[in-house]
């Protein structure tokens, strides 16, 4: 195959495209295409300070370097989640990777501000470790974002993290949650006044252009060295599961992934957002972060109840069970 | 030809596909969910092979928390 910008040998071929390109080619038009996506949906401009959730995976670790290269204010943040060596390599990557770039990079983990890791949360709640790390890191990234002065976090979510979310949001018909898949979810105020300060930061996709081969491939050619070894942790996720079956139809029919995500924006999505609009943000009455109002008159946010409840099985000694295992998916 | 799988590592030998594609056709694998790599450099679903080459097949689906 030839680079369709050069005629070059091509090292990708991106058949949704009907496209290949060569190494630096390539390079291009990912940063075309997240930049496109920056400005179609507004996400933020050049005087922004942006804290990017650096995991030291390949997408997030190229997306930092993308907004790098677009001349973007980026820090890296890594919340080590206590996975064993699994988050020493994770981390390592993301320092590299940093240091590399000259970039700056905050670091804090589970560990150290919580009193816990991912797998003995799992182990202490019975959660699955998946929803346990989820919500950790939703409730760090946001707090770290505010503490330190960022006005944006920047996520790595690409199209394919977008549509697996989508496609199991339908397949169960979790109508809140359709409300809420944006590549934009704007900041929020305790009590929704506005002129108070922002208690939820504003969140942004800038990969929601980028299928998660292309952002691979970016990785790869752009010399990051991020790490493969899939998390231990993740063996039966119903996100991967999704995933490889999305892939499948994509490979029989390019484009299909592109067209669920934007056809949902274009389409569907503002059918389901007007009950995210009227949920109201109140103070959690244990820690002061931002929780939904649901009802009662003393709310404590998801966070604040799971955290309780790993260390008062500690406390008295509970056995910790093994975190909840599902099927191995491939 | 020698081709290093991921998560578990594990090489591979494989004899006969003389692309890229056959090679994953052979191995069951979606090309769309994997990169193929050689000497540090991607390689698209119609390059040649040689029974020579060492390979490395690297997945890009990652799952997990959002």
């Amino acid at each position: 195959m030839r680079c369709k910008v050069c005629l070059e040998h091509a090292v990708v071929d991106i058949r949704r495209h009907n496209a290949a390109f060569c190494g630096p080619h390539l390079l291009d038009h990912i940063r075309n295409q997240v930049a496109r996506a920056i400005k179609e949906f507004k996400m933020f401009g050049h005087d922004d300070r942006l804290l990017v959730a650096a995991s030291g995976g390949k997408d997030s670790l190229a997306l930092w370097d993308i907004l790098l290269a677009l001349g973007y204010d980026a820090t890296g943040f890594y919340l080590s989640l206590g996975i064993g060596g699994y988050s020493s390599r994770s981390r390592k990557a993301a320092e590299d990777f940093a240091a590399s770039r000259g970039a700056k990079l905050i670091v804090r983990s589970l560990e150290d501000e919580h009193g816990y890791t991912v797998p003995e949360l799992a182990q202490l709640t019975g959660r699955v470790p998946c929803s346990g790390c989820g919500l950790n890191k939703r409730y760090e990234f946001n707090r770290a974002a505010l503490e330190e002065g960022f006005d944006v976090l920047v996520t790595g979510h690409n199209l394919d993290d977008e549509v697996a979310t989508l496609f199991g949001n339908v397949l169960h018909w979790n109508i809140d949650m359709l409300g809420r898949q944006a590549p934009v979810l704007e900041e929020r105020v305790l009590g929704g006044d506005a002129g108070t300060p922002p208690a939820l930061v504003r969140k942004v996709k800038p990969l929601v252009r980028v299928a998660e081969r292309e952002s691979a491939a970016y990785a790869l050619v752009a010399g990051i060295d991020y790490i493969v070894e899939e998390c231990p942790m993740v063996d039966g996720n119903t996100q991967h599961l999704y995933k490889e079956a999305i892939t499948l139809i994509e490979e029989s029919s390019p484009g299909t992934k592109h067209q669920m995500y934007f056809g949902f924006l274009k389409r569907a999505a503002h059918h389901f957002a007007d009950q995210q609009d009227d949920a109201v943000v109140v103070a959690c009455t244990n820690c002061g972060a931002p929780t939904v109002a649901g009802g009662p008159a003393d709310p404590v946010c998801s966070f604040c109840k799971t955290k309780a409840l790993a260390h008062h099985r500690r406390d008295q000694g509970v056995t910790p069970r093994r975190p909840a295992r599902r099927r191995r998916s491939r | 030809m020698k081709v290093k799988l991921r998560n578990p590592d594990r090489v591979v030998d494989v004899s006969g596909p003389s692309d890229v594609v056959s090679l994953l056709r052979r191995l069951e694998i979606v090309p769309e969910a994997v990169l193929v790599i050689r000497d540090h450099t991607l390689l698209t679903r119609d390059e040649a092979l040689s029974q020579e080459d060492e390979l490395e097949i690297r997945p890009v689906l990652s799952g997990g928390s959002r």
